[in-house]
């Protein structure tokens, strides 16, 4: 049984500001821990300074001494959404080039550029994905002048001034046609100038830079060094089956690399080779047309395929505000479920799909067991659903970030209140807040 | 196209000199025209090869059955026959018809798109496959959107077999004030155009507001750089057309004929256009110009005049939460759909993505959710309405199809589930009673030329 200290809440209010970390108990939960098992009802979660302290059957849970119980009446808790290979912080309007800091396209460096100066956790693309549950992220720099497009970081989206958790935790590269493009107009120039890079990163590495014969600025050197060594993951964006073998390749002259595939539209074509060597996937799961000729084989079943193989893959690179939103990551993830009922195609389970937005991605970023699961020792990054998570119909009625109980209202929220009614007749919206 | 414009080559200068010619403004008939030169003027030129495809008497039975209309009738029954619908009600006698058991599953009429680019922006993405913007003036109303589709787009077939889409209005981009005809088709694999065009659906014509064309156009130097150059250059190509129409036997003028097709109330006009603001000028600018306005297209900011749109008969074709991919996008909202319902204007779930069309189910549905959280509920059936009947309202083929009523074309959707939850898929798809797309069967489930032979050919996508 729970033994719950109860305090009046507006006694607790008194005693607290409205983020800090709270001790709570959550019972009759439809609990989704987010490791790929099923939600399982009748359960509790437990947070305690900010962290997981118990997550599972209310009959196994034990008493707890708490300031705040909140009975979900069956509702759904998940784990926050982990948002893979996202921008958001770095731009408020997409189209609006003087504000977005998602890619540095006349910069003259490349594999040094950092994220962590530009993040923005006052961004309205933070706060309208907070309300949709996600809690973490993985925010990229995107390649444009350089095949590198520099330092990702792993950031919190909570509603205070600091959204960094980790910085320079990945570095990221583009192949293919993009970076084929980049390089010099083919793909034998983009791998040239990866091997380049990773010989200027190798040889500054070891004090034996020689600045006459390098390409690359001491800055961006340094900065692929730290790939080489396994110091950051490198994410690898590409999509034809011929480049993802390729890529995995790498590993054989660069055994230290941490890869990790980005995109990969045509993965289920390899995905055998993908699982043997070990390298996990982020993709957007609803690619399903031959956009380019390095995506011919693009299927929705392209994760199911990957995950039936053994590949480790999360659904992210969801990075804009049109039909590739971080916030559709919910609904992403429930087609895949559907998937499941259409002849020939390949699915996941449910509870597959949503660790595919919450526990695996967290893994993929560095942070397994930390985040995206709900279980003793993660972080109190808990969500509280009026349904089913991956349904269109439902959305979080509670967040919590460290165990702080996140604002949910929005540039967006508050349109909507004030123009509820068109009532202008005692005065014009302008007065309305 | 939100975001894709502007694309375009840089084309050479120079326009055609078109051989004298001569036809009046409705092109019923050919006056004075030579005796070896003249090019046939006819009601239909590029005409609708289209015919239905063969199919069976068909019972689905036991389904929940949206109509379309606003109507639900749990365990029901629709009978189609001959390309068309036969009768939909409860416990019909269902002898003579190859019968279905819907039992669990869902009908609903086919999904219609009120705004695409398939085939004028088809994939692969690729420059040479840019066809959906004549960039190059900001005002092309002569140029037909059916003259760049490609029948091949493998977008078709997704839209078909993921999104239960049975037809869809190719519009001209939004690069240019009046960006050109759109064709009106049947979501039918095709050679050509013409086997796709919807038989007896009227022209609409692109019109864009706002930043794109002065975007495009001020970055070549050239009017309209401005909103109020926006409006200045409409209204002026608004006077030239009457003065067209107002002559006795004018030279055939493509662009003219397009214009004048509007002010006669032949061609619909649809209005890209996301402020509000705008949006009340434009309401204003065509009550001046003396036509209307069908609908407005990526209207995110519809919301806030809600009570115009609706005294305007103006339907807003809108997505469910897209917002903040351009300024005016910045004030979307996700309640935008319900807000506009509740105001008792016209609702359209659009796609304008290739992507988009193929869960303009899911995307209604959202929209649904983001309503009832604000307290203002909507019916299922209701909310299958925009993204069936309205949109064939807007396009003009609503008295064909949109609804699931005796004697409209037999296109219809059976769900593997409800159509608004996001575990749902079409099973079946029906265009004019026959077969197109069956989920169970491989032979039913088209590929296009581009796909054959390559990595994924068939695939279930």
């Amino acid at each position: 049984m729970i033994r719950a200290a109860l305090i009046a809440p507006a006694a607790l209010l008194a005693l607290t500001t409205p983020a800090a970390a709270q001790d709570m108990v959550i019972i009759n939960a439809t609990l989704v821990t987010g490791d790929g098992s099923e939600p399982v009802e009748n359960s509790v979660v437990v947070v305690d300074d900010g962290k997981i302290t118990y997550a599972g059957p209310q009959a196994n849970a034990g008493s707890f001494d708490t300031n705040i119980v909140i009975d979900v009446q069956g509702k759904w808790v998940t784990p926050g959404i982990f948002s893979s290979m996202t921008s958001l912080g770095l731009w408020d309007v997409s189209g609006v080039s003087e504000g977005n800091d998602a890619a540095a396209g006349t910069s003259r460096f490349g594999a040094a550029l950092d994220v962590v100066p530009a993040l923005n956790p006052a961004s309205q693309r933070v706060a309208v994905s907070r309300a949709a549950g996600l809690t973490r992220a993985s925010i990229y720099s995107s390649p444009a002048k350089s095949i590198f497009g520099g330092q990702g970081a792993i950031v919190d989206l909570g509603d205070d001034p600091d959204m960094l958790v980790q910085p320079r935790a990945f570095q990221m590269v583009t192949l293919g046609e993009r970076g084929a493009r980049i390089a010099g107009g083919s793909r034998t120039a983009s791998f040239a100038e990866l091997a380049s890079a990773l010989r200027e990163g190798r040889e500054i590495a070891s004090g034996r830079r020689n600045a006459e014969d390098s390409h690359l600025s001491r800055e961006d050197a340094q900065a692929v060094s730290a790939v080489l060594s396994g110091e950051h993951a490198l994410y690898v964006s590409v999509n034809r089956a011929s480049d993802i073998r390729a890529v995995l390749r790498l590993k054989q002259s660069y055994p230290k690399l941490r890869l990790v595939l980005v995109e990969v539209a045509e993965g289920w074509l390899v995905a055998e080779d993908i699982a043997a060597a070990g390298v996990p996937v982020i993709t957007n799961p609803m690619s399903d047309l031959p956009d380019s000729f390095e995506a011919l084989a693009a299927t929705q079943s392209n994760v199911g395929r990957m995950v039936k193989a053994g590949v480790k893959v999360a659904i992210g690179a969801l990075d804009g505000a049109t039909d590739n939103q971080p916030r559709y990551a919910t609904q992403f993830a429930g087609n895949l479920v559907g998937l499941q009922k259409v002849p020939g195609a390949t699915g996941l389970s449910w509870g597959q799909a949503f660790a595919a937005i919450s526990s695996v991605p967290a893994e993929i970023a560095g942070f397994g067991g930390k985040f995206g699961v709900l279980k003793p020792g993660a972080a109190g990054d808990v969500v509280i659903w009026d349904g089913d998570p991956l349904e269109l119909s439902s959305a979080p009625v509670k967040v919590f970030i460290d165990g702080r109980e996140q604002s949910l209202s929005s540039h967006q929220t508050r349109l909507r209140d004030r123009y509820r009614n068109l009532d202008e007749s005692q005065l014009p919206m302008g007065y309305r807040r | 196209m939100a975001l894709k414009i502007a694309r375009t080559l840089a084309l050479a200068g120079g326009v055609l000199a078109l051989a004298a010619c001569t036809a009046d403004g409705d092109t019923t008939g050919v006056k004075s025209a030579s005796a070896t030169a003249a090019p046939q003027v006819t009601d239909t030129p590029y005409p609708s090869t289209y015919s239905p495809y063969p199919g069976v008497p068909t019972a689905l039975v036991g389904a929940t059955v949206y109509d379309g209309a606003g109507g639900v009738i749990p365990g029901g029954t629709v009978l189609f026959a001959d390309g068309k619908v036969e009768a939909v009600g409860l416990n019909l006698p269902t002898t003579g018809y190859q019968v279905i058991d819907g039992t669990g599953k869902f009908v609903t009429p086919g999904i219609i798109d009120v705004h695409s680019h398939l085939g004028d922006y088809p994939t692969p993405s690729v420059p040479a496959h840019s066809d959906g913007n004549e960039a190059t003036d900001p005002t092309t109303p002569e140029v037909w959107a059916e003259h760049s589709v490609w029948p091949q787009d493998p977008g078709f077939s997704r839209a078909l077999a993921n999104g239960g889409v049975t037809a869809l209005q190719i519009l001209p981009g939004s690069a240019n004030l009046m960006g050109g005809r759109s064709a009106t088709l049947k979501n039918v694999p095709s050679r050509t155009v013409q086997g796709m065009k919807f038989p007896g659906a009227p022209y609409g014509m692109k019109m864009a507001c706002g930043e794109n064309p002065k975007r495009v156009y001020g970055g070549k130097g050239r009017m309209p750089s401005t909103r109020m150059g926006n409006f200045a250059v409409n209204r002026q190509t608004w006077l030239d057309a009457h003065a067209y129409l107002a002559e006795e036997n004018p030279d055939r003028d493509l662009a003219k004929e397009t214009l004048a097709g509007v002010l006669k109330g032949e061609i619909l006009v649809h209005n890209h256009c996301y402020r509000a603001d705008e949006m009340a000028l434009v309401m204003d600018m065509a009550k001046e110009m003396g036509y209307r306005v069908t609908a407005f297209h990526h209207a995110v900011e519809a919301y806030k005049i809600g009570d115009l749109l609706r005294e305007n008969d103006v339907c807003s074709a809108i997505w469910a939460d897209w917002s903040g991919f351009k300024m005016e996008s910045y004030d979307g909202i996700p309640e935008n759909a319900a807000l506009l319902q509740k105001a008792g204007a016209c609702v359209i779930i659009h796609s304008d993505n290739a992507n988009g069309i193929q869960r303009l189910n899911q995307e209604a549905a959202k929209a649904q959710a983001a309503g009832k959280r604000m307290g203002i509920d909507i019916a299922d059936a209701e909310v299958i309405r925009w993204l069936t009947l309205n949109a064939a309202k807007a396009m003009g083929v609503d008295a064909m199809t949109g609804s699931l009523e005796t004697g409209k074309m037999a296109d219809l959707v059976l769900w593997n589930g409800d159509p608004l939850s996001v575990y749902s898929r079409p099973e079946k798809v029906w265009i004019d009673g026959a077969l197109m797309f069956d989920s169970s069967d491989p032979k039913h489930r088209p590929v296009s030329d581009f796909e054959l032979g390559q990595p994924g050919e068939g695939d279930v996508k």
